[in-house]
């Protein structure tokens, strides 16, 4: 049988949850440029509203194809098990981002200053 | 161990075994790396009601062991780990306080197990980004706590009518 508490719990969670989506919803900002990770090292920063095509490979010969095409970052080709980072919805949204856990690339949007802040700390 | 502890193991793995083959081959609708959804704890929340937290524990690792290498790979193996023992810990904890009923345990090891998991992401790809994906994760661990909590209510309920995991 359900008790109160399992309710409690349940509302806290809804809210807590949803409170953080409508937060990063409301306050979230179109983003500048891609930055591409590798290991957590960058690897590249492109700018979003310039078209390309990034190849993303290592000596072993794991790649990913990161495309950026009318202002969004998707990508569109690799060779990991899982193809969950070619899934995955094109983004444009600061800190929205395109994992591919298998070759550890994270490719994510932020907004042109913080990443100028980047470059001057790196 | 006696026999019909052996037969509850069994026939709880081969559950386990079942519904983690269902998981792989649905795709979830939000692409998340790494992530599963968890039907297994199905399997894990009637071992801890039904046994105790010690063959919980046991089943739950070698479920993910053995799904891990039918399955999956060492990666996705570690994620599974992961994400096992932060939901196993939260349920016994839960369970312990006896405040929730199995719905209110099975969803705090819903989150537990999906928390587990981007915890480890993040650390593979050592990036902290992953934790935007937390509130989803989140929503996502509590609708199949929720699920597999009702569930295993039922089930429970008649294998108790049934004597069958009585030790
Ligand atoms: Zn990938």
């Amino acid at each position: 049988m359900i008790k109160k508490n399992d309710l409690i719990l349940t509302g806290i969670i809804l809210i807590i949850a949803l409170a953080a989506i409508l937060f990063m919803t409301l306050t979230r900002e179109e983003g500048g440029v891609v930055v591409v990770t590798v290991d957590g090292e960058v690897y590249k920063t492109l700018p979003l509203d310039e078209d390309t095509t990034l190849l993303i490979g290592d000596e072993q010969g794991d790649y990913n194809v990161l495309k950026i095409e009318d202002g969004e970052a998707a990508m569109t080709e690799a060779n990991c098990p899982d193809k969950i980072c070619v899934m995955h919805r094109s983004i444009h949204y600061d800190h929205e981002s395109i994992i591919c856990l298998p070759h550890k690339v994270a490719v994510e949007i932020q907004n042109g200053e913080e990443s100028n802040v980047d470059i001057i700390t790196n | 161990m006696k026999t019909k502890t052996m037969a509850s193991y069994g026939m709880l793995i081969a559950l386990a075994f079942i519904l983690s083959y269902i998981e792989s081959i649905i795709p979830i609708p939000v692409p998340i790396p790494g992530i599963k959804i968890g039907l297994a704890n199905l399997v894990v929340i009637i071992a801890l009601f039904m046994m105790g937290p010690k063959q919980a524990f046991v089943l739950s690792m070698v479920r993910i062991v053995l799904v891990g290498f039918t399955f999956g790979s060492l990666s996705t193996m570690m994620f599974s780990l992961a994400g096992g023992i932060l939901s196993w810990l939260l349920m016994v904890t839960a369970r312990k306080w006896k405040g929730f009923s199995m719905t209110g345990v099975s969803i705090l090891g819903g989150i537990g197990h999906n928390t587990g998991q981007i915890l480890v992401a993040m650390w593979v790809v050592n990036n902290s980004i992953l934790i935007y994906y937390l509130p989803f994760l989140l929503i996502s661990g509590l609708v199949t706590g929720a699920a597999i909590g009702m569930t295993g209510a039922a089930i429970t309920t008649n294998i108790k009518k049934t004597d069958f995991m009585k030790g």
